[in-house]
């Protein structure tokens, strides 16, 4: 039995498309905030934005494993017959250089903040306090993390440009059905 | 005859002594400039999962006047300079210079002048006054403790907690708390 909540081996379901675009939003946003943050001259404002990038790199965190799971859980749909060999076997690359980006990026933001000797506790949207991850406080380590998360974020953005290319080529040129597909699962391809 | 002597030199003997523990804040008339070598102006503010930050303010000025017949018409007043926090943290201190806090390139002094000084005991007494910070102004209370008495110098052990909010310093609540607790080390020097 088949449900459009689930993939099958031709569409992706409602479960994979909702997190897709959710994810996509907060990711892109997550970079933007990123960037404007450690440019304000308001110090007050750079630190309110700092702590919302935390929150929502937390709960971009918790949708990521989510996401995984249910990656693992389902159905891959197979790419159109159309699609040349190159891209088959590139697609499957970029889509997990994708998801190790999605995964690495909350996870060194989080060391970062964790080793940092200013301590300042994560509080996501005010509701829970988030532990520290065990790694030892040193104004190094916060150096190295910093510099870690800086470039996986502008790095993880490169490979989010390339998959955007790639998604409007497959509707614009290729006129093929794989960012509908990403869209709504009625869109059934075979 | 004899006896006027002998009460004076009961009176000396009483003066000359060195002021153990307990001095009555009723001898201690007279006035008095803070003196910052010897006087700390500490804070501490507890943040969510324990801990907290803590500093101090490395200077300020003030004066403490003692009415000798009627304590209640006291005066302590205090001027803090916050560009002279210091927490351990050069990043923690900038940001308390900023806007986000002190915001000490546009409002360089915190104030405090006194309006009523309760006796609570002997040697307690309850301050309360006008505490001025970033252009705002908000009535405070401090308990004030008489902690010795010698030779023209006297010393307070002055305790309070603050609401960093109605001076538009609440940046970081709930993450840090809004209750600033100061532990302050007064010594005046008399004259
Ligand atoms: C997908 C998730 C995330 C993305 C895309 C992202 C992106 C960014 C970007 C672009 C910056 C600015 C770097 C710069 O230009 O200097 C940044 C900084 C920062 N991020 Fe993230 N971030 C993510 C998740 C997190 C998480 C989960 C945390 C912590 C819990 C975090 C903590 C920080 C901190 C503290 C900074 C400031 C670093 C500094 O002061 O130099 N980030 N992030
Ligand atoms: C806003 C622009 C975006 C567009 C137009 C877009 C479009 C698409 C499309 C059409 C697919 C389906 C590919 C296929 O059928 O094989 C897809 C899959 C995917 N996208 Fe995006 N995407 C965007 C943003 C992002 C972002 C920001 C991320 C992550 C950081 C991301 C991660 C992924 C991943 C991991 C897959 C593979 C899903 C799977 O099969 O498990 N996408 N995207």
């Amino acid at each position: 039995m088949q449900t459009s909540i689930t993939n099958s081996t031709t569409r992706y379901g409602w479960g994979a498309i909702i997190l897709h675009w959710l994810i996509a939003l907060i990711f892109i946003g997550q970079f933007g905030l990123g960037f404007v943050m450690v440019r304000l001259t308001s110090q007050r404002t750079a630190f309110e934005l700092i702590q919302l990038h935390k929150s929502f790199g937390f709960m971009l965190l918790g949708l990521i494993i989510l996401r995984i799971a249910w990656r693992l859980g389902n159905a891959t749909p197979a790419l159109p017959h159309s699609v040349g060999t190159l891209e088959r076997r590139a697609a499957p690359l970029a889509h997990l250089a994708l998801y190790a980006f999605q995964l690495a990026l909350p996870l060194s933001g989080w060391a970062l903040v964790s080793v940092s000797m200013l301590e300042i506790p994560s509080l996501p949207f005010n509701l829970f306090i988030m532990p520290n991850l065990p790694l030892a406080e040193s104004d190094g380590a916060e150096s190295f993390w910093a510099a870690t998360h800086w470039y996986l974020a502008y790095a993880g953005m490169a490979i989010v440009a390339l998959h955007i290319a790639a998604a409007l080529r497959h509707h614009f040129q290729l006129r093929d059905g794989v960012l509908t597909r990403m869209i709504t699962p009625s869109s059934d391809q075979e | 005859m004899y006896t006027r002597i002998l009460g004076f030199a009961a009176v000396a003997a009483c003066l000359a002594m060195p002021v153990s523990a307990a001095v009555a804040l009723g001898d201690a008339a007279g006035s008095y400039s803070i003196s910052p070598a010897s006087s700390s102006i500490r804070f501490s503010i507890g943040k969510v999962g324990g801990g907290g930050l803590s500093g101090a303010f490395a200077r300020f000025k003030g004066s403490i006047r003692i009415d000798n017949s009627d304590v209640g018409r006291s005066q302590v007043n205090f001027t803090i300079f916050p560009e002279s926090v210091g927490t351990g943290q050069g990043r923690i201190d900038a940001f308390l210079r900023s806007d986000a806090v002190f915001d000490a390139a546009n409002s360089p002094e915190i104030q405090f002048r006194s309006t009523s000084v309760t006796r609570t005991s002997d040697t307690t007494a309850l301050v309360s006054g006008r505490l001025t910070a970033r252009g705002k102004t908000s009535t405070e209370k401090f308990s004030a403790e008489l902690g010795g008495l010698k030779a023209g110098t006297i010393k307070f052990h002055v305790t309070g907690k603050v609401l960093r909010s109605r001076y538009g310093m609440d940046v970081g609540t709930p993450i840090y708390s809004n209750i600033v607790d100061f532990d302050m080390t007064l010594t005046g020097k008399r004259g």
